[in-house]
């Protein structure tokens, strides 16, 4: 299962198993990682479940959607590696992805 | 002695309320009772990607189980309450278990509305609102077979959505002159019911359902006098507040249990409530019941607070979302008869707003594939801004620059 690491932050790690097919969002929350809200559950509706991709992951992962590059254009500090994660499907290639999670997402 | 909060319902809002009330340092007991056998889960992608078949069960879970552990919060599902005894401080289950409680949320979400005509009774029939009715309909979900959808509002368009795109016969019947009637503004109507019969849907406006027949099992729907053939129903008309543990229990209910800005019933303040089952007075001054994913929440957080000893009111701006094929449907604020309606954009272009003004001020904003006009729709509500309906319609202005 493809490992994904989280930073907080604080910069608190945490590396958990993600299986492949579910978003990164997905991975966070059901591994209690906090930082990432995702009030409407992976959506792409609410733009609480914002993360900066590692700079050596970012051109790896695929280019945004519309939809994903206009709600993140309203997100707080955000960072050219700024995505949501609801919008990032997991999959093998990205066994090792770090991402690391914003201040806040309100 | 340690402080008891039991939680009564077992959904978002309750979900929301263990996360809160251990992120503010409650440190005394959870209780959490549900009336289904699973911990909260999310009910959006019911009708929309686990009955495409394309999420997993596993995947609708809120919080992982060791959030409960973790969170020292004791589950008991597949467990009904059936009493509150307000005077003694417990709440009755119906495997004859009673919890103390210092401190009481409600968050008992809603039911179905059924339909009473004849044949209602009659298998095939169905509805959609929790994991049980959506591996039910899943079952007999296949390419070629007759659907029936009673109700074109959020549930029946979803389901026409998936079912079209998995190959079945969809009609969706609708006893009113537009869609999603009671949810969006005319111009939105209308976009959608050209979007869904462009998809292949035979939309029936107008047309009330008299009764189901069949001899065994649904075989067609008599509607606007005709009988029209049907292998499988699906009856999408709306949701009631589940408040009977209230209303028997003395609290003030109305369309909903009634409660204050800190999601407190006024007649007892160690009685809280949150999410679909609440009636409260909204931001705007009109008391109302929110049937969302963003009252719930947020609803729940208020009440957490409040029972922490550290109310806020509650003052969001509403939130709501529709995934209908490609379309992603974004609402903010309420509308309201009466308000100016400026539409941005092209509907034709499947990417377009309906913004509305009331007194000038924007009160709500319906987006299609237009997140812009969304995010800073709901920042514009919130500040109480006043935009121009110039320049709300005017696409060369960026919404970043809108005000």
């Amino acid at each position: 299962m493809p490992k994904i690491k989280y930073v907080e932050h604080n910069g608190k790690e945490h590396e958990v198993e993600v299986p492949a097919g579910w978003s990164v969002m997905e991975g966070a929350v059901k591994n209690l990682i906090p930082g990432i809200d995702a009030d409407c559950g992976g959506a792409c509706a609410c733009a609480t479940c914002h993360v900066y991709v590692d700079a050596a992951w970012i051109g790896k992962l695929p280019p945004k959607a519309d939809m994903e590059e206009t709600m993140l254009d309203f997100a707080q500090d955000l960072e050219p590696t700024s995505r949501l994660s609801c919008q990032i499907k997991v999959t093998p290639e990205l066994d090792g992805l770090v991402v690391r999670t914003p201040k806040s997402q309100h | 002695m340690q402080q008891r909060i039991v939680i009564v319902g077992a959904g978002q809002a309750g979900a929301q309320a263990v996360a809160t009330l251990r992120a503010e340092g409650f440190d005394g007991a959870i209780t959490m009772v549900g009336d289904e056998p699973f911990a909260p889960y999310q009910r959006p992608p019911l009708s929309k990607a686990y009955l495409m078949g394309t999420m997993e069960r596993e995947r609708l879970f809120l919080k992982p189980e060791s959030f409960y552990a973790q969170a020292d919060c004791e589950l008991i599902l597949g467990v009904a309450a059936t009493r509150i005894d307000r005077a003694g401080k417990t709440v009755t289950l119906n495997d004859g278990r009673s919890l103390a409680y210092d401190k009481l949320l409600l968050a008992t979400g809603s039911r179905v509305r059924k339909v009473t005509c004849p044949g209602a009774d009659l298998p095939g029939v169905h509805y959609l609102r929790d994991i049980a009715d959506v591996d039910a309909l899943r079952d007999v979900f296949a390419p070629g077979r007759r659907l029936a959808v009673v109700g074109g509002g959020y549930i029946g368009l979803e389901v026409a959505a998936v079912a079209v795109k998995r190959g079945l016969d969809v009609t969706v019947f609708e006893a009113l002159d537009r869609l999603m009637a009671r949810a969006v503004s005319p111009p939105v109507s209308a976009f959608y019911e050209q979007a869904h019969r462009e998809a292949g849907v035979k939309l029936l406006l107008n047309t009330s359902v008299e009764g189901f027949e069949g001899r065994d099992r649904v075989e067609a729907v008599r509607a606007g006098g005709q009988l029209h053939p049907a292998d499988i129903a699906l009856v999408g008309i709306g949701i009631l507040p589940n408040m009977e543990l209230a209303k028997d229990a003395g609290l003030d209910c109305g369309d909903g249990i009634v409660v204050d800005l800190n999601a407190m019933c006024p007649a007892d303040a160690s009685v809280f409530a949150a999410g679909d089952c609440t009636r409260h007075i909204g931001r705007e001054g009109v008391e109302i019941r929110l049937e969302c994913v963003q009252n719930a929440i947020d609803q729940a957080r208020h009440a957490a607070l409040a029972m922490v000893g550290k109310p806020k009111p509650y003052r969001e701006v509403p939130w709501f979302w529709s995934d209908q094929y490609d379309l992603k449907l974004q609402i903010a604020g309420l509308a309201r008869p009466g308000d100016a309606i400026v539409v941005r954009g092209e509907p034709a272009a499947r990417k377009f707003a309906a913004f509305h003004l009331r007194d000038g001020v924007v009160a709500a904003v319906e987006a299609v594939n237009a997140a812009p006009e969304y995010l800073v729709g709901r920042r514009l509500i919130a500040d109480g801004a006043s935009v121009t309906p110039q320049r709300l319609a005017d696409t060369a202005i960026p919404m970043k620059n809108i005000v």
